[in-house]
């Protein structure tokens, strides 16, 4: 079962505690936004096979929302991280890059 | 091609069948296609089939990184129905589902369509209305379907248990002509048949590359080396993503895992297909007898054909409080296919930002009904550019807020 660490709680929580949330670090495109900047943050997804920022909520414990990496097609988990970054920390980055070289990502908003 | 029927089963009886052929050819790839379809599932199969049939296009390669049928179309749970709530949808699935009808003596090749009929349980006040919208729809697509009451839901499922005390049944949605075909049996029928008109369907051969000039598609690198193509098809299903991030762009699309699992073998108990949305679990028997049941996706993202065991579980519970007699089989196994979601649960068939390159993807957890359907029209989308069946399912409609919203609809959309 995949099990993510809540980074508020330190919860080593199972998967039926939490809710998946989605593609993580979309840009939040509003009013003024040009109609191809709304399409992209309503409805265009990275969907990787591979590295994947996410976002979770450990619904049945703390109730809050944070940030996890995975890998989409090994199924491991990178590491986790609070829901004020508005990017990935270096750390986790750098421990990425170490383990898959070269994978990219859009940039993060 | 020799054709099959009853006399050459007899003749093949009388000879120890030493004179059955090969189904299809193992070619090695040309250098150059008119068309290239990617995937060798059944809608990519079937996209080639019409294209050669409809549109007399047969200088076709289908290229399959694994074995043909081995993708979700290999691991579904084989539900045919029409019964969807908007027009685009209806038109493209029904077209499907009366193709199934003669597909059989079609492509010469037994899919074992059987039109069991497809129930789909109402099992609160909200479903009751939604589904009497549904029927109403229905009648005027000029797709049979009826609103039925819980007796005769009884009737037809002996084994229903209509007072759960979560959800009972209060009626539900009877499409008499919907019902269930042999998965393998609809791909290798396609791949006979279009190896018959002289495509090459190559397997093991990954497409690793798309190539352009100029904004135009001219071929796909793959790991047979390069070949190249007027115009590319893309049907990868749950890959999809990987395809456009290939050619430079990207999708409405996630990719999660759908699961479902069989039981042990028991006597025929159980005629039709019954689904029920609300708790999230559908069920039908085999030939072989086997209960084939398979639940909703999983919330995150994933291409590991491996889905959460609590899914699994949540599923088998929820069918449990509806068929008691559930708690007592015995599962035999459980598998995963990576399905391809939109956000409003429609497909796309489409023109993408390269010229010359079609996808067909969002099919998500149910269009194997759609197979037929989907090759017949795709096929018409890359031979002359548009078709009736496709118009209303290309990618502008994200962009232009036209959504075909099948997700209030149906729910689990098997
Ligand atoms: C558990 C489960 C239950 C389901 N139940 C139902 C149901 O009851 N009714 C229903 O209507 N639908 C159901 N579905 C959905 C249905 O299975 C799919 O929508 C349908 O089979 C998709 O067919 P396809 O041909 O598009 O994809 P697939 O059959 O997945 O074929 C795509 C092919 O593309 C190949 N490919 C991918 N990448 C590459 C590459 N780079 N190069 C070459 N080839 C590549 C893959 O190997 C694969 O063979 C279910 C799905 C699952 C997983
Ligand atoms: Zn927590």
């Amino acid at each position: 079962m995949l099990t993510l660490q809540c980074p508020y709680c330190g919860v080593q929580a199972d998967e039926t505690e939490l809710s998946a949330g989605g593609e993580a670090h979309l840009t939040r495109h509003g009013p003024g936004s040009t109609e191809d900047e709304f399409h992209d943050y309503l409805f265009t997804r990275e969907n990787p096979r591979g590295v994947h920022f996410e976002r979770w909520r450990h619904t049945y414990g703390c109730g809050k929302w944070f940030h996890a990496a995975r890998d989409t097609q090994t199924l491991e988990v990178f590491g986790t991280y609070k829901a004020q970054c508005t990017e990935p920390p270096k750390e986790l980055r750098d421990a990425i890059t170490a383990k898959r070289p070269g994978w990219t990502w859009r940039e993060f908003s | 091609m020799k054709r099959y029927s009853a006399f050459a089963v007899a003749r093949e009886a009388l000879r120890n069948h030493i004179g059955w052929e090969r189904a299809w050819r193992s070619p090695e790839p040309k250098r150059h296609y008119d068309v290239i379809i990617v995937g060798a599932g059944g809608h990519g199969l079937a996209t080639a089939y019409y294209l050669g049939k409809n549109f007399g296009i047969t200088n076709v390669a289908i290229l399959e990184k694994g074995w043909l049928g081995g993708g979700n179309t290999g691991r579904n749970t084989t539900i045919i129905r029409s019964n969807y709530l908007q027009d685009p949808s209806a038109a493209i699935y029904e077209k499907s589902r009366s193709l199934y009808e003669t597909l059989s003596q079609d492509l010469n090749y037994n899919v074992m369509f059987s039109p069991r009929g497809v129930i789909m349980l109402a099992q609160t006040q909200h479903e009751v209305r939604g589904y009497q919208r549904t029927a109403h729809a229905n009648a005027l697509q000029g797709v049979t379907t009826q609103f039925i009451s819980p007796s005769r839901v009884k009737e037809l499922v002996p084994i229903i248990n209509l007072s759960g005390p979560r959800y009972p049944v209060l009626g539900g949605l009877w499409q008499e002509r919907g019902g269930t075909a042999r998965h393998d049996a609809v791909a290798w029928g396609y791949a006979r048949a279009c190896s018959d008109m002289g495509m090459d369907i190559i397997q093991k051969c990954e497409v690793t590359g798309v190539r352009t000039e100029g904004g135009k598609v001219i071929g796909v690198e793959t790991s047979k080396g390069p070949i190249n193509c007027q115009k590319l098809g893309v049907v990868v299903a749950g890959h999809s993503g990987v395809l456009a991030d290939m050619a430079g762009f990207r999708l409405p699309i996630e990719s999660v895992a759908l699961q479902a699992l069989v039981s042990e073998p028991i006597k025929p108990c159980m005629d039709v297909v019954v689904m029920a949305n609300t708790v999230h679990g559908y069920m039908s028997q085999s030939d072989k007898g086997e209960m084939v049941i398979g639940g909703g996706t999983d919330g995150s993202n994933n291409y590991t054909q491996r889905g959460s065991f609590h899914h699994i579980e949540e599923t088998v519970r929820a069918l449990i409080e509806t068929f008691p007699m559930v708690s007592r089989l015995k599962m035999l196994r459980q598998w995963g296919g990576i399905v391809d979601i939109t956000g409003d649960r429609s497909p796309i068939l489409s023109k993408t930002p390269v010229e010359g390159m079609f996808i067909n993807c969002g099919w998500g957890t149910g269009g194997f009904k759609s197979i037929p359907g989907s090759g017949w029209g795709m096929a018409e989308l890359i031979a002359k550019g548009h078709s009736p069946l496709t118009d209303a399912f290309g990618l502008e409609r994200f962009h232009e807020g036209r959504f075909i919203d099948e997700s209030v609809a149906a729910g689990v959309a098997h």
